[in-house]
C-alpha cells in the first residue's frame, strides 16, 4: 500500500485502483454488503427500500414529464393532454408519477407505522427519526406544490386554499401569501415558483435520505424485538439476506404499483382535475389529495382560522418531539400490552381523520373529526407519557438468537407472547 | 411451511395496511350537492379492465358529435389524425378533416384566414373563446369534451344518463327561464337544451338512431377520446404483470435458498 | 452500537452453524439466481424503452402540417424563405441563364454528383433545404445584396461552403449538397412541401 491510498481489500486491479483513491467500493461492501442486520425482521422492514425505489421512479418519471411540460398557466392543461396523448408513452410517464406520488405515501406512512409501533424513534436513534420526519415534510410540499401543476380545477383551488393558510398567522399573514403567489391569487407567477420547486426538492428529499441512511448506519436497524443485537449469532450480513428478501417485498410492490397505473390509473385522484382550472368558479366539493386528507380534517375540526392552521402543522410537528414524549424504555409494542392498544387505537383515528377529511364540512363528519383529533394529539402527548410510567412492560427476551437458538422462548404471557419472527 | 405461512402473513399484514389507507378514501364521490344521484349502469364494453372500444360505436358517435355536438361543444385535443384509431381509413379521416373550416395564418398579408382542415389539425373549436361561447349560449359555456369522461365521476356512464336524462320535472320544482330539467344534472338544471331527438342522425350502418343509441355512441365516442391509450395501456398491463407474477416467484425462490441455511 | 458488535463480514453467516449447501445446493442456487437476474434485468430494459422513446419527436411532431408556398408573387431571379418543419426552405425561381449553368456542369466537377435535373419538379423552380450541411448553418445567397459564393448560389458563412445555382455543394467542407424536400406542385403556382 502506497502512503495516502486506502487499504483496499478488492482483488480486481481496475476497481482496486479506484477503490485505493476513492473508497465507494469498500464503503458500499460494509455498508450494503456485510453490514450486520438483525437476523428477524419481517416484512414491515421493506419499507424503507421500497421508499428508496419509489423516490428514484418519481424521480426519473418526473425528469421525462419536465421535458414535455410547459409551466404556464395557458398551456400547463394542454401541455399535459399532449403528454398523455403524443409524447411516445407519455401516458405511462405521467400514470407513473401520478400514482407514484400516492404509492410513495402508501409506503411513507407503512415505514412511518413500523417506526411507531416498533419504537425506532427511541434512543439512539431521534435524530434517524427526526430526519425521517423532516422527509415526510419536504415530500408533502413536493406533492402538493406538484398537484398544482397540471392546472386543473383543484391544482388551482388546492393550492388557493392550502397557501391561503398562512393568512392565519396575524400580521404578517397576508403578506406572507401575497409572498408565495408572487401576486394577488394564485397565478402564472405562482405556477412558474411551483414548477421550480417541485423539480428542486426532491433533490433535496434525496440529500436527507441519505442523511437518514447515514444515520441509521451508525446506529443499526432496530428489530421487531426492540432489543439490541448482543452478538454475531443475532445479525445477518445485509446481503445477501436482506437484499433478496427486499427484492421479494419490491417485487409484490411493483405488482400492486402497476395494477393502479395500467388499470385503474385515475382512482386515486380527482375528476375535477379534468376541468381546466378556472379562477372564477370553485368547485362545489373542494379535496385534497387522499394522503392529506387526515391532516386537512384535523384543519376544519377546529372552529377557529389560526387554531385550525396551527393544529394541523403541530399533528406533523409533534412527531419531532415524539423519541421524548414516549419515556417507555421498551422499544418494541409487542412487549407493552397497554400501549400497543393505545396505538393501534391512533391508527384507527388516523383512519377515520382520512375518511371524514373526504366528506363535506358538515354533521356528523365535524364531530368525529373532533374526537378523532382529539384522541390524535392525545396519544402523543398524555398516554404516551403517562404509560411510561404506569404500564409493566413484559418480559423481554434475553437476546434476538436466544429463542431461535434454544428452541423457544422465555415465558411471555397473553397476546404480546408471540413466537420469535423471522424473517 | 409454518415460517412460509408466517412470512407470508407479515407481507399480507403489511400490503394490508397499505390497502387499507386506499380503502378509506375510495368511495369520495359524495358530490356535496346533497342527494347523491345513482346514474344507471349503461354496460359499456369498454368498462372492466379487459374490456375494449366498439369501433362501430365510436364511429357512430363521432357522427353524432359531428352533427349535433359539433355545434357548441369543442374537442381540442383531438386531431383528426387520431381518427384512424377508432378504425376510419386515412382517407376516411381526412375526408371528414376537409369538411370543417379551421383558421390559420398569419398569411403574407398578415391576415388569419380559413382553410379545409388536414389530418394534423386538432378539431376545430366552435367558438374563439369562453367569452365568445357564452356570449352565442345565454351565459352559458358548453365545455370542450376532449376528457369529458375522465373530468365527471363515471363519466361515460354520466355522458349517456345526462343525454338520455330529460324528463319532466317532479311536481313542485321550479325550472328557471332558460333551463332544462335534468335527472341527472347536479342540481337539475341544465342550460343545455335535450338536442337529441329520435332520428336526429342517420347511421350508414342502418342502425336506429333512437335517443338512447346517440347517448350510448357519443359517450363511447367520449370515453375513447378523453382516454385513447386505454386499450394499449390494459394490454401492456397484463403482460407487465405477468413478467412481475414470474420474476416475483423466481425472486421468491431465491430469497428461499437465501434463507435456507439461516435456523429460524 | 450494532456496528461494535458486528462479526466481521463473511463469517456472520457461519454461526448458525448450519453447513452451508452441498456443491449441488450450490448450483442449483447459482443457477436460479441466474435466472432471476436475467428476467430483472429484461425487466429493466422494457421499462427504460419507454424513456428513451419519450424523447422521440411526439406523434402531432411527426404529423406537423406541410407547407403549402404561393409561387406567383416570386419574379425570375428573386428567391424567397419558407419555413417547414421548423427549417428554412430556400424557393428560387431561377434565371434561363442559372438554369444551363447548372445543366452544364459536368458531374466530374461535383462533391455530390447529381443532375440538375433530378433536384427539380420543374426546371425554373429550385426548391432546397437551407441549411448548410456542413454544420448546420443557413448559407447566404437569399437577399439581393447578400453574398452568393464563387458559384453565384448560396455561401455559408460559418465556414465557408459554396453552394452552385442547383444547390449542390462545390467548395468548402461541406460534404453533401442541399437536402431537396419532397414537394408537389398542388397547381402551377402553388407547391405543398412535405
Amino acid at each position: 500500500m502506497a502512503i495516502g491510498l486506502h487499504d483496499s481489500t478488492i482483488q480486481n486491479p481496475v476497481i482496486r485502483w479506484v477503490d485505493q483513491r476513492l473508497p465507494v467500493f469498500t464503503m458500499m461492501q460494509k455498508e450494503y454488503g456485510t453490514f450486520p442486520t438483525p437476523r428477524n425482521f419481517n416484512y414491515f422492514w421493506n419499507f424503507g427500500a421500497l421508499a428508496m425505489v419509489t423516490l428514484m421512479i418519481m424521480i426519473a418519471t418526473g425528469i421525462f414529464l419536465a421535458m414535455n411540460y410547459t409551466p404556464h398557466t395557458a398551456y400547463a392543461f394542454d401541455s399535459v393532454e399532449r403528454i398523455m396523448r403524443d409524447v411516445n408513452y407519455g401516458w405511462l410517464i405521467r400514470y407513473v408519477h401520478m400514482n407514484g406520488a400516492s404509492m410513495f405515501f402508501i409506503v411513507v406512512f407503512v415505514h412511518i407505522w413500523r417506526g411507531m409501533y416498533y419504537g425506532s424513534y427511541k434512543a439512539p436513534r431521534e435524530l434517524l427519526w427526526i430526519l425521517g420526519v423532516v422527509i415526510f415534510l419536504l415530500m408533502m410540499a413536493t406533492a402538493f406544490m406538484g398537484y398544482v401543476l397540471p392546472w386543473g380545477q383543484m391544482s388551482f383551488w388546492g393550492a388557493t386554499v392550502i397557501t391561503n393558510l398562512f393568512s392565519a398567522f396575524p400580521i404578517v399573514g397576508e403578506s406572507i401569501v401575497t409572498w408565495l403567489w408572487g401576486g394577488f391569487s394564485v397565478d402564472n407567477p405562482t405556477l412558474n415558483r411551483f414548477f421550480s420547486l417541485h423539480y428542486l426538492l426532491p433533490f433535496v428529499i434525496a440529500g436527507v435520505v441519505f442523511l437518514h441512511v447515514a444515520a441509521l448506519h451508525i446506529t443499526g436497524s432496530n428489530n421487531p424485538l426492540g432489543i439490541d443485537p448482543k452478538g454475531p449469532q443475532d445479525t445477518l450480513p445485509f446481503h445477501p439476506y436482506y437484499t433478496a428478501k427486499d427484492s421479494v417485498g419490491l417485487i409484490v410492490y411493483f405488482i400492486v404499483f402497476a395494477f393502479l397505473v395500467f388499470f385503474m390509473p385515475n382512482y386515486l385522484g380527482h375528476p375535477d382535475n379534468y376541468i381546466p382550472a378556472n379562477p372564477l368558479v370553485t368547485p362545489a366539493h373542494i379535496v385534497p389529495e387522499w394522503y392529506f386528507l387526515p391532516f386537512y380534517a384535523i384543519l376544519r375540526a377546529v372552529p377557529d382560522k389560526l387554531g385550525g392552521v396551527l393544529l394541523m402543522f403541530g399533528s406533523i410537528a409533534v412527531l419531532f418531539i415524539l423519541p421524548w414524549l414516549d419515556t417507555s424504555p421498551v422499544r418494541s409494542m409487542r412487549f407493552r400490552p397497554i400501549a400497543k392498544w393505545a396505538l393501534f387505537l391512533w391508527l384507527i383515528a388516523f383512519f377515520v381523520l382520512m375518511w371524514a377529511g373526504g366528506k363535506p364540512a358538515e354533521e356528523p363528519y365535524v364531530t368525529v373529526s373532533r374526537i378523532a383529533t382529539a384522541y390524535y394529539f392525545g396519544y402523543f402527548l398524555v398516554i404516551l407519557p403517562l404509560l411510561g410510567r404506569l404500564e409493566r412492560p413484559l418480559s423481554l427476551p434475553e437476546s434476538i438468537a436466544m429463542p431461535v437458538l434454544r428452541g423457544g422462548g422465555p415465558v411471555m404471557a397473553g397476546a404480546a407472547a408471540k413466537p420469535m419472527e423471522k424473517a | 411451511m409454518r415460517d412460509l405461512k408466517r412470512g407470508f402473513r407479515n407481507l399480507i399484514g403489511a400490503l394490508a395496511l397499505g390497502a387499507a389507507s386506499l380503502g378509506a378514501v375510495a368511495p369520495t364521490p359524495a358530490r356535496a350537492a346533497g342527494e347523491a344521484i345513482v346514474l344507471p349502469d349503461a354496460g359499456f364494453g369498454f368498462a372492466g379492465f379487459f374490456g375494449t372500444f366498439d369501433r362501430g360505436s365510436a364511429q357512430r358517435g363521432l357522427q353524432v358529435y359531428n352533427e349535433v355536438c359539433a355545434a357548441c361543444h369543442g374537442l381540442y385535443h383531438l386531431s383528426y389524425r387520431n381518427l384512424v384509431e377508432i378504425g376510419l381509413s386515412e382517407d376516411q379521416a381526412r375526408a371528414i378533416a376537409a369538411g370543417v373550416e379551421v383558421r390559420d395564418g398569419p398569411n403574407d398579408m398578415g391576415e388569419m384566414f380559413d382553410r379545409p382542415a388536414r389530418l394534423s389539425d386538432r378539431f376545430r373549436r366552435p367558438f374563439a373563446n369562453e367569452l365568445a361561447a357564452r356570449a352565442a349560449n345565454n351565459g352559458a359555456y358548453p365545455p370542450d369534451l376532449s376528457v369529458i369522461a375522465k373530468a365527471r365521476p363515471n363519466g361515460a356512464n354520466y355522458l349517456h344518463a345526462l343525454l338520455t336524462g330529460y324528463v319532466d320535472p317532479p311536481a313542485g320544482f321550479t325550472v328557471a327561464e332558460g333551463m332544462h330539467y335534468n335527472a341527472y344534472y347536479p342540481g337539475h338544471q341544465i342550460a343545455m337544451p335535450p338536442i337529441l331527438n329520435p332520428d336526429q342522425v342517420t347511421y350508414a350502418d342502418g342502425t336506429a338512431a333512437t335517443v338512447d343509441q346517440m347517448a350510448r355512441d357519443v359517450a363511447t365516442f367520449l370515453a375513447w377520446a378523453a382516454e385513447p391509450e386505454t386499450e394499449q395501456r390494459r394490454a401492456m398491463g397484463v403482460k407487465m404483470i405477468l413478467f412481475l407474477i414470474v420474476l416475483g416467484g423466481l425472486t421468491y425462490a431465491v430469497k428461499r435458498k437465501v434463507w435456507a441455511d439461516v435456523k429460524h | 452500537m450494532a456496528e461494535t458488535m458486528a462479526s466481521p463480514g463473511g463469517a456472520a453467516g457461519a454461526p448458525h452453524g448450519a453447513p452451508h449447501g452441498t456443491p449441488a445446493g450450490e448450483t442449483r442456487r447459482d443457477f436460479l439466481t441466474l435466472t432471476t437476474a436475467a428476467f430483472a434485468a429484461v425487466g429493466v430494459g422494457a421499462v427504460v424503452w419507454p424513456f428513451i422513446s419519450s424523447m422521440n419527436p411526439a406523434r402531432d411532431v411527426l404529423a406537423l402540417a406541410s407547407t403549402d408556398v404561393d409561387l406567383s408573387p416570386i419574379a425570375v431571379g428573386q428567391a424567397i424563405t419558407v419555413v417547414w418543419r421548423g427549417k428554412p426552405v430556400f424557393v428560387r425561381h431561377r434565371t434561363p441563364e442559372e438554369i444551363q449553368v447548372a445543366r452544364d456542369t459536368p458531374l466530374t466537377a461535383l462533391k455530390d454528383p447529381a443532375t440538375d435535373a433530378s433536384r427539380v419538379e420543374k426546371a425554373e423552380w429550385l426548391v432546397v433545404v437551407g441549411v448548410c450541411t456542413h454544420l448546420g448553418c443557413v448559407p447566404l445567397g437569399q437577399k439581393p445584396t447578400d453574398v452568393k459564393g464563387d458559384y453565384n448560389g448560396w455561401f455559408c458563412p460559418c465556414h465557408g461552403s459554396h453552394y452552385d445555382t442547383s444547390g449542390r455543394i462545390r467548395q468548402g467542407p461541406a460534404p453533401l449538397n442541399l437536402a431537396v424536400p419532397g414537394y408537389s406542385f398542388t397547381s402551377d403556382t402553388q407547391i405543398r412541401i412535405g
